[in-house]
């Protein structure tokens, strides 16, 4: 069996996250990036199932700019088995609808019977982009799981529903998402480091992929971007045995009960 | 010009009520042109829901009732969505930014060639059409997006549009689901959530009480469940809280959790990492109880308490009553 898994690099969000009041842009230079946490997830879900079952091969598929084959040579040292990296300049603000063609295309290529994802990105906040790959590729999703069962032909899992959860189970090849309630990944030893230098990366452009990015569909484009004031702080006292008393006559001169 | 349709799919729950966004996603319409809501109920559910669907402003209700609804994952609302704005050329659609809102929204833009916004938290017309705004990184920018040509596909966020539509006698169309892709996942097991809170939603509370990892166990969260109680307020939790199986995931406010911005909001317990100021900083008033005078929820409360929650807040609730009594 391949899996693929759909990789991000994000900023990383303990640092200061820009948007480029001239572009909309991301503001690269104003944090590090990272692999966005919640595809590092998914990563050790398809490592660990790798390492417990015969002839499972994983690669991991990303589309981001040059810093991103760094993160890709850091995650193959957790037990991947090769990287496929969409790189264009065309792809800076890529919208949704261009990235979801872009990864299908790449996916399409490289063959695989199980997708894994992240369910929401840490700087889009989108959520759309494994469903829109499985619309696009004609495949089942089952999205925004919370817990994961592979077999050799299906995929089965529990996520949040209107009014509960509902176990959902679909037939392969299918695109899976993770949410935050899996495991967090492994620390790479020495031996994967090592290996990983070794490890198939393979680059695309959009060419390559057979891809117009300026094609007469339609997009979603930015039109205005500001920022918000910052927050600052107010008043702060330490309890001397009276704060609640204080708390409470606080709220109630605010009206705020 | 002439007034513009816009599709707004209303999850109806297994009770066969329209869940608590549905007047805000119809609100939300209302803002940019005619409400036509879309319902898909497993049969005989969908009328008490098409009706409460006109009191909260749909002028025409699109309803699909099949059995494939409770079996097959999404495939069924897409395809009622793509059936109904064939039928009223929608200029947007409006579906909720969730789990299964997402994932109708996805299907349905690649499906349509359409451009799609998601997790937007304002909508408004331009002389061009349909403008979606978006809260970015935590709150700390605010965009705006179009589509470039066509309709727009929209995942609205629970609790961030105000505008509530008057109530009118809707058109109730019924739909019949055309043939669904094969390969879809299928929904083998529905466990509905243990005995619904009494507590008001935390995406609509006017007052958020929100526990974090200090209080250090099942039992010491019951106190942020108390409190909450004595407020009439929303209870959220911090990711760590979750984690710990203090409060269910539902519960999680931050960056991956829910974007809340309530009137008031006391964290309790809570350091206050990033990642949790992204779901909580716009609330109006911000109070913080922590016994870490270092930390960094302090930097964001309009007053901060340097303390122990079991002392402060059991005296809080107390004052309180005698006060109101
Ligand atoms: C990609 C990513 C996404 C994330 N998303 C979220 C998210 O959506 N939401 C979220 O909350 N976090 C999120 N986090 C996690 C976040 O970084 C923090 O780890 C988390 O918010 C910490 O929760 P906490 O404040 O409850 O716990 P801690 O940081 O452990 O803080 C507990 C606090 O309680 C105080 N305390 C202890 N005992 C008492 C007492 N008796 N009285 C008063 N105070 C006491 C301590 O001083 C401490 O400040 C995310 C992290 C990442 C990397
Ligand atoms: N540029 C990208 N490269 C690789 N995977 C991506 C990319 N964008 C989104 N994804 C995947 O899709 C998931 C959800 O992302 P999104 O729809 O952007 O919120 C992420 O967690 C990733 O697994």
């Amino acid at each position: 069996m391949k899996i693929a898994v759909l990789v991000k690099e994000v900023p990383d969000s303990y640092g200061e996250r820009r948007l480029s009041l001239t572009t909309g842009l991301a503001d690269r230079s104003a944090s590090d990036p990272v692999l966005d946490e919640i595809t590092s997830r998914a990563v050790e879900a398809a490592v660990s199932y790798a390492e417990s079952s015969e002839d499972v091969e994983v690669a991991l598929v990303t589309m981001g700019p040059e810093s991103a084959e760094a993160m890709l040579r850091k995650t193959l040292a957790m037990g991947a088995d090769s990287a496929h990296h969409v790189i264009d300049p065309e792809l800076a603000g890529s919208d949704m609808t261009l990235s979801a063609e872009v990864l299908a295309a790449v996916l399409q290529r490289i063959e695989c019977d199980l997708i894994i994802a992240g369910d929401v990105s840490s700087d889009g906040s989108g959520g759309v982009i494994p469903t829109m790959i499985a619309e696009r590729m004609g495949i089942a999703h089952a999205t925004s799981l919370d817990t994961l069962e592979i077999t050799e032909s299906t995929v089965t899992g529990q996520r949040a529903t209107y009014g509960g959860t509902v176990t959902v189970q679909a037939q392969l090849p299918a695109v899976v998402s993770l949410t935050e309630r899996h495991p967090g990944p492994r620390f790479p030893g020495f031996k994967g480091i090592m290996a990983a230098k070794k490890k198939p990366l393979e680059t695309y452009a959009l060419a390559d992929l057979g891809i117009d990015p300026a094609a007469d569909v339609p997009r979603s484009i930015m039109l205005a971007v500001s920022e918000s004031p910052p927050r600052s702080a107010g008043e702060k006292i330490v309890d001397e045995g009276d704060a609640g008393t204080k708390l409470a006559d606080y709220l109630i001169e605010k009206k705020l009960v | 010009m002439t007034e513009q349709n816009i599709l707004a799919f209303l999850p109806v729950l297994p009770s066969g009520e329209l869940v608590g966004s549905a007047a805000e996603l119809l609100g939300a319409a209302a803002l940019i042109g005619t409400p036509v809501g879309v319902l898909v109920t497993a049969p005989g559910k969908a009328q008490r829901a098409a009706e409460s669907a006109g009191h909260y402003g749909a002028t025409a209700v699109f309803v699909v009732e099949d059995d494939t609804v409770s079996s097959t994952l999404t495939a069924p609302a897409a395809d009622a969505l793509v059936t109904a704005g064939r039928a009223v050329g929608a200029e947007a659609v409006l579906i909720p930014d969730d789990v299964d809102g997402r994932d109708i929204a996805a299907r349905l833009s690649v499906r349509t060639q359409s451009a799609i916004a998601t997790d937007v938290v304002g909508v408004h017309r331009d002389d061009e059409g349909v403008v979606a705004h978006h809260s970015v990184y935590g709150s700390m920018f605010t965009t705006e997006s179009a589509p470039t040509h066509g309709s727009l596909i929209i995942t609205l966020r629970e609790g961030s549009v105000e505008n509530r539509a008057p109530g009118v006698d809707p058109k109730i169309r019924r739909l019949d689901l055309g043939e669904l892709p094969s390969q879809s996942a299928a929904i083998i097991e529905f466990s509905p959530s243990a005995e619904a809170s009494t507590r008001p939603d935390l995406r609509g509370a006017d007052t958020v009480v929100a526990g974090g990892r200090g209080l250090g166990s099942v039992e010491g969260f019951a106190l942020a469940e108390e409190l909450a109680d004595a407020l009439g307020a929303g209870l959220g939790a911090s990711r760590a809280a979750v984690d710990a199986g203090y409060a269910p995931n539902s519960l999680q406010v931050g960056q991956t959790g829910v974007t809340v911005s309530p009137e008031l909001y006391i964290a309790l317990g809570i350091s206050g990492a990033v990642q949790h100021q992204a779901g909580m900083q716009t609330a109006k008033t911000v109070i913080a109880i922590n016994k870490d005078p270092e930390a960094p929820i302090f930097d964001i409360a309009d007053l901060g308490i340097v303390g122990d929650v079991f002392e402060v807040v059991p005296q809080l609730i107390e004052t309180l009553k005698a006060k109101s009594s």
